[in-house]
């Protein structure tokens, strides 16, 4: 599996651990939430970056309190179709201000990258085969965004403010005011 | 005896189609390959399968057809609108009008 | 009307082009089914029965004559010379090629108008009164806001893969007529005691297997919370509705498993972090937007046209259609006519390329150029004089588009049923046909008055069967059709969910159903001006069951 992170490949440092298994000494490591709720003390005592894995299903209020402990925060995609991701996503930054790495991991084809971007993941992870092309390309795909989300790109509102831009059909038609003339 | 016959979708243009003898297929009902027993079934799904990937069918399925002396019959109310290919209305005020050309 | 502007325009064009991507890539096997099924339903494209269907988006259901001209040129160029309009508003192609899409997308971008989002698990087209901005009773244009949601909500990313899809409606007026309470979110524009106009906000209502009439979760909502407010119910479905069970998906679902206390509990606890946040409109930016809605320039027309009197008088054929078929506008001298796509034997719903260019031509004349599409599949021309009135029904009857039967039996709602639809277990249009030839007789019309009769050919009620006061659905049977007819729906401000009267009846046996329900109304009501739905109120079920099914409790050869 390759990482994709901001609009690059990386190599990926980071060994998700099995929850019977040992943790690699002194490398950063991913474990899921239960075992992060089962040895969170032990892993807070370690000396190396810590990684927590989330469920669609998991919220992230579980790991609220050791946000600044933890590194990267991974999210799992099980079908393209679960769009829970994205609303955990939001949550870690918006509402918590998580400032470590966001990844999300399973199902995630190119067409789901911008919406990801857009909610606050920096890298995905993808298959080692996969068109890195096609992801990097379906992330320029749009230039106008209509809502807020966790990026920093400007909305249609902001872009219109900016221009200062007059409804076109509307006023104007307010203006010549012609009978049942809503000609364009 | 139940017998059935392979149909799906053409990619391209969503017409209905079925399986012929000869695994290619056709839009006409009545060229449908009988299936009678599981061996031939699965034959057709496999046939079916290697379509898909070829991307010319979608959505391939077996359905059950009637086996009687003027041929195969579909034995459902939706598989007989499928077979004759056209919704069952009555032609009124441009429903199948037939594509229009270019 | 709204106008895109320059930034409108490049979305869209950058959506065809993603979209014209992803069908390369289908074509070229670099995406399998699975993978391109839901990004071409975000982009409104089904395969049915017999071929691709294009669900086109009318936001809010307002169309301009240009737009109709454009859908009847890709109905001519992409299709079989038709289209059908829906109960959300909508338009639906029956015959476009997988191929041809990208290039349809491109015409109807022309024309500032799209496909996107009208399927798929993520926000739909937001739907208003179809008499917005010209009705007597409203308090407010709904279509303000039906367009601020539906920016928003445009490509919303955090929403693109909800547990199920979502539909909003809006209305602004004291008579709700785009069935609020049936909708996942459904808006009604209210006063408070302060005279401040707000929205009530009514979530969890729907039709389909589960049918709820949705219940008010915030009585007011101020106009500039809308959006946050809304994200907050979007935020709680997307993260707690059920992902495990496609029947039990919806938010309806959720609402009702929750309960309303703790439902409003929790929208309000994510509302209260996000309110007053990037999402609060500012009063510029709504100014903005109602710039788009003001109303033309009227003339200052008398009350009463003489004009209008004297043909009514004389000609009672046009006199039948203005009763039935025109609606009081706000302002004197102006009526909002409903030009009726059910013709005596006709599909409900549908218009030929030819009509919707005459309808275009009929906007341009006597409705500055605008229409709407109502959610019961008829055509509206909002701003007709009333002087101009006999002229327009003359050019409307010459094409089968006169039938005097909006709010009639025969003004029928039908889905496409199993004649086009996948998912039908049984055909719809063959019944509303034979029903709207049966009852044909216009007098016998108007003495049955007010009725509203749905038809759904299966359980996901596109036919908003549920809602009708007669609803019928196709059910199936060992692999043949049978329709269940059910009773006392409403969808308007009395909204309730119809009830099953009996066993199921075949397709012969449907008009003869409808004859012998229709015949105890009329027996049973107290004046001709108590209409189906109350006397049906008023004397219960049991009445049309022994009518239909006897006594005796003798089974007829199509029961369950």
């Amino acid at each position: 599996m390759a990482i994709l992170k901001h609009g690059a490949l990386q190599p990926n440092d980071w060994l998700t651990v099995a929850d019977d298994a040992a943790l690699p000494e002194g490398k950063p490591a991913v474990v899921s939430l239960d075992r992060w709720l089962k040895e969170r003390e032990t892993l807070l005592g370690r000396n190396a970056p810590l990684g927590v894995r989330l469920k669609s299903d998991q919220s992230p209020m579980t790991i609220a309190e050791d946000l600044e402990r933890i590194a990267l925060i991974v999210l799992e995609f099980p079908k393209f179709t679960d769009g829970r991701g994205y609303s955990h996503a939001r949550a870690l930054r918006q509402r918590l201000g998580y400032k470590g790495e966001l990844r999300a991991v399973g199902n995630v084809l190119r067409d789901q990258y911008l919406f990801m971007d857009r909610c606050g993941i920096d890298s995905i992870e993808i298959a080692d085969d996969a068109n890195v092309a096609g992801y990097l390309e379906s992330l320029g795909e749009f230039s106008i965004w209509y809502q807020p989300a966790a990026d920093q790109r400007p909305t249609v509102r902001a872009l219109r403010a900016a221009k200062q831009v007059e409804p076109t059909g509307g006023s104007a038609v307010v203006r010549e005011s012609v009978a049942a003339s809503w000609a364009y | 005896m139940t017998v059935q016959v392979a149909t799906a979708n053409r990619l391209r243009d969503g017409v209905i189609v079925w399986l012929k003898p000869d695994l290619t297929w056709s839009e006409d009902f009545a060229e449908s390959k009988p299936l009678r027993d599981e061996a031939e079934a699965k034959a057709a799904l496999d046939a079916a399968g290697v379509a898909v990937k070829a991307r010319l069918v979608v959505g391939p399925y077996l359905a059950e057809v009637d086996e009687t002396p003027e041929g195969l019959k579909p034995n459902s109310a939706r598989e007989r609108i499928r077979a004759i290919a056209k919704p069952t209305i009555i032609p009124d005020q441009g429903s199948w009008t037939g594509r229009i050309a270019g | 009307m709204y106008r895109y502007d320059e930034f409108d325009a490049t979305f869209v064009a950058e959506r065809v082009k993603q979209f014209r991507g992803q069908v390369e890539r289908r074509l070229a096997g670099e995406l399998n089914e699975d993978e391109f099924r839901p990004l071409r339903l975000q982009n409104g494209l089904y395969l049915q029965l017999h071929a691709y269907m294009l669900r086109i988006a009318v936001p809010y259901g307002v169309l301009s004559s240009k737009q109709l001209r454009k859908l009847a040129f890709i109905a001519r160029r992409y299709d079989k010379g038709f289209g059908h309009f829906t109960t959300r508003q909508n338009i639906q192609f029956n015959w476009p090629e997988l191929v041809d899409i990208p290039d349809v997308l491109d015409h109807l971008a022309s024309v500032e108008m799209h496909a996107i989002q009208t399927s798929g698990n993520c926000i739909r087209n937001v739907t208003a009164d179809h008499f917005a901005g010209v009705a007597p009773d409203e308090i407010e244009d709904p279509r303000i806001w039906a367009e601020i949601i539906r920016q928003w909500s445009t490509l919303h990313p955090e929403f693109a893969f909800l547990p199920r899809k979502f539909k909003i409606a809006v209305t602004g007026a004291s008579h709700d007529r785009a069935a609020v309470k049936f909708h996942d979110i459904g808006l009604k524009m209210v006063k408070n005691e302060a005279g401040e106009i707000g929205f009530e906000v009514i979530v969890g209502g729907g039709m389909g297997r589960t049918p709820y009439v949705g219940p008010t979760i915030r009585e007011f909502l101020p106009k500039q919370h809308l959006l946050s407010y809304l994200e907050a119910v979007l935020r709680v479905y997307n993260l707690l509705g059920r992902r495990d069970n496609l029947y039990k998906a919806r938010i309806k679902i959720l609402v009702s498993a929750t309960g309303v206390p703790e439902f409003s509990r929790l929208v309000e606890e994510e509302w209260a972090r996000i309110k007053d946040g990037a999402l609060t409109l500012p009063a510029e930016e709504v100014a903005r937007i109602e710039r788009y809605f003001q109303p033309p320039q009227y003339e200052k027309l008398p009350a009463i046209s003489p004009e209008l009197e004297g043909a009514k008088v004389s000609d009672a054929s046009f006199a039948r259609w203005l009763k039935a078929n025109t609606h009081p506008h706000k302002v004197d001298g102006y009526s909002i006519v409903t030009i009726s796509l059910k013709p005596d034997g006709g599909a409900p719903g549908d218009a030929s390329a030819d009509q919707m260019d005459l309808i275009a031509d009929l906007a341009d004349e006597y409705s500055g150029k605008e229409l709407r599409v109502t959610h019961h599949q008829n055509l509206v021309l909002p701003n007709v004089r009333k002087q101009d009135l006999y002229a327009l029904w003359q050019r409307l009857a010459a094409v089968r588009l006169a039938q005097p039967n909006v709010g009639l039996l025969t003004d029928i709602i039908a889905c496409p049923g199993l004649d086009y639809c996948n998912l039908a277990n049984a055909r719809s249009i063959p019944i509303a046909q034979r029903l709207s030839r049966r009852f044909n007789d216009f007098q016998r019309l108007e003495e049955i008055g007010d009725l509203r009769l749905n038809i759904s050919g299966c359980i996901n009620a596109c036919g908003h069967h549920h809602a009708g006061n007669i609803g019928i659905l196709g059910v199936d049977k060992q692999g043949e059709e049978f329709y269940q007819i059910t009773l006392g729906g409403s969808s308007k401000d009395d909204s309730s969910i119809g009830k099953i009267v009996g066993p199921a009846f075949a397709i012969d046996q449907v008009a003869d159903a409808v004859e012998t329900i229709v015949n105890v109304y009329l027996e049973k009501r107290t004046s001709n001006d108590e209409r189906f739905l109350e006397t049906y109120r008023r004397v219960g079920i049991d009445p049309f069951k022994e009518k239909l099914y006897g006594n005796s409790q003798a089974r007829r050869p199509a029961a369950e």
